[in-house]
């Protein structure tokens, strides 16, 4: 379990424009959010000497990125070959990094030119070796395909329905409108919702996340150092990585897991909630995986908010709406601000959390759950002011 | 003939016993010869005793549908626009182990949770069959 509750901070943030076309490599995207991440905390170059990030070959290693924005002596440097999963993980490593004394200052980091390079959502290998050759010979190929199979079960299960999934999308799109970094900012309706055009039945497009070219970072590092710095610390409360069993050979095999109507929430939840000393009725706002608008309702059952099978009936009403009990997403998520894969949603909890959303900003935020992943394994923080 | 553009199994150490019976129509599981326990897909070691020891066993090639999709946007799009709409499922065999596959023979709406299915098999090239499924009539 995460035995560092408060002991370390998140203590700059930093993003670049998110498009379908960046025009640049991605390591210059990743250099970029990096050194807008230092400057925010108010350190130098010279003060980073770790880097942890995650790709699934679509992106460039830290060296590269130390090596661009001229970090004289990084000590510490971990690529994480992984999916969204891994968003929230990463942060927590960089705490246990720091904590075994490896770095003092370490940078996190997600890139990648989502929707005009690697197209992580359409662009898996025809060649059906490994665990795929159960799958795509069959036309099971793509991340929408895996989902939705997923969801039909929770809908078999539990009477979940196209409305309960439509009040996600238009919930989140109308946080997205006033996020200038959003890339989806024309607000929608429950009538666009069921006429978008269903992609893989039981989902449409507008249950599918975008695909984006951009880069987020988040600067991690001691709790007390961060009180010295430009920023209001956010504190990693707490946190929590892993699944059950059978989580399969790779993100898209889920042939042994048990139950599709449940992912790997459940199974993180009592190390979340006990390494943070909180609960779910501690947390003001949560940025939750959004790849799919149905990962949000597992994820929820799963972390406690609502009862299995509930998760439907409890996102309806207005519940997360940003005037609601439980904001969700406050800048459009994966679906209506961008695919940063998950990492976007912690520097929107650190702007929550610091107070500086502007025209979207929660009132009151002391607490904001973050989460990453939406099958078999997946991580998630609480975070603090 | 033409060329079959789908995607089609590599097939590796583990797995090519399956695919050859495929194309003898016979779909087969694993059965841990230490404990007994019925896998799939195909490992080296049994999850549950760790033995690397095991048999095929043919399964009676009857289940029932877990869950399924119907994909109406074909991706990639110059491969699959002819086949859509058409189902993917999980299939939970009588054996108990779930296997990927498509409900064929029946329209794509009328397919419903727990509907009985059996395997047919369809040869996508000469050296590649695949096993389908089917509806079994009520």
């Amino acid at each position: 379990m995460y035995a560092l509750r408060d002991k370390y901070a998140i203590a700059g943030i930093g993003w670049t424009e998110y498009s379908k076309k960046s025009g640049r490599t991605v390591r210059s995207l990743a250099s970029e959010a990096s050194l807008k991440a230092i400057d925010d905390a108010g350190l130098a170059v010279s003060d980073i000497d770790g880097f942890v990030s995650f790709n699934f070959n679509d992106s460039v290693p830290a060296i590269s990125v130390a090596t661009e924005i001229g970090v004289p002596a990084a000590r510490y440097a971990n690529d994480f070959l992984s999916g969204g999963n891994a968003a929230n993980m990463i942060v927590l490593t960089a705490a246990a990094v720091i904590e075994a004394g490896l770095a003092e200052t370490v940078l996190c980091y997600r890139a990648m030119n989502g929707r005009s390079g690697f197209r992580l959502g359409g662009g898996r290998d025809l060649s059906a070796y490994g665990i795929t050759q159960f799958t795509a010979p069959f036309g099971w190929i793509t991340y929408p395909q895996a989902m939705a199979m997923w969801c039909r079960r929770h809908m078999i299960e539990y009477g979940t329905t196209a409305e309960q999934l439509g009040e996600i999308a238009v919930t989140f799109r109308s946080n997205a409108v006033s996020n200038p970094r959003a890339m989806q900012r024309d607000p929608i309706v429950m009538n666009d919702y069921m006429a978008s055009r269903m992609i893989v039945e039981p989902f449409r497009m507008l249950d599918i996340c975008l695909e984006t070219d951009g880069a987020c970072a988040v600067l991690v590092t001691s709790a007390e150092r961060a009180r010295d710095l430009r920023r209001k610390p956010v504190y990693i409360s707490g946190g929590a990585y892993g699944g059950g069993p059978d989580q399969g050979e790779d993100l898209f095999d889920a042939i042994r897991w048990p139950d599709h109507s449940h992912n790997y929430a459940k199974y993180i939840a009592d190390d979340l909630w006990r390494s943070a000393g909180m609960g779910p009725t501690d947390i003001d706002i949560a940025q939750i995986y959004d790849c799919f608008t149905y990962s949000i309702i597992m994820q929820l059952e799963g972390l406690g908010f609502c009862g299995e099978g509930e998760g439907g009936p409890f996102v309806q009403g207005g519940r997360i709406a940003r005037n609601g009990a439980l904001p969700l997403n406050t800048h459009g998520g994966l679906l209506s601000e961008g695919y940063i894969h998950g990492l976007n949603h912690v520097v929107e909890a650190v702007q929550q959390l610091r107070g500086e959303a502007g025209p979207r900003q929660i009132p009151d935020v002391e607490t904001c759950l973050t989460t990453a992943g939406a099958m078999t394994c997946g991580s998630a923080m609480v975070l603090r002011n | 003939m033409m060329s079959y553009a789908k995607p089609l199994p590599v097939l590796d150490s583990e797995t090519k016993t399956f695919w050859e019976a495929c194309r003898q129509a016979k779909l087969t599981l694993q059965r841990c010869a230490q404990c007994g326990h019925v896998r799939f897909p195909p490992t080296h070691f049994c999850s549950k005793c760790h033995s690397a020891r095991h048999e095929w066993v043919e399964s009676s090639g009857h289940g029932r549908v877990f869950s399924w999709i119907v994909v109406r946007h074909p991706v990639p799009r110059d491969v699959y626009a002819s086949d859509v709409p058409y189902v993917v499922a999980l299939i939970t065999l009588d054996e108990g182990v779930r296997i990927p596959s498509n409900i064929v023979g029946i329209a794509p709406e009328r397919v419903t949770a727990d509907m009985p299915v059996r395997v047919i098999f369809r040869e996508a090239t000469p050296e590649i069959t695949l096993p389908l499924f089917e509806p079994i009539p009520e």
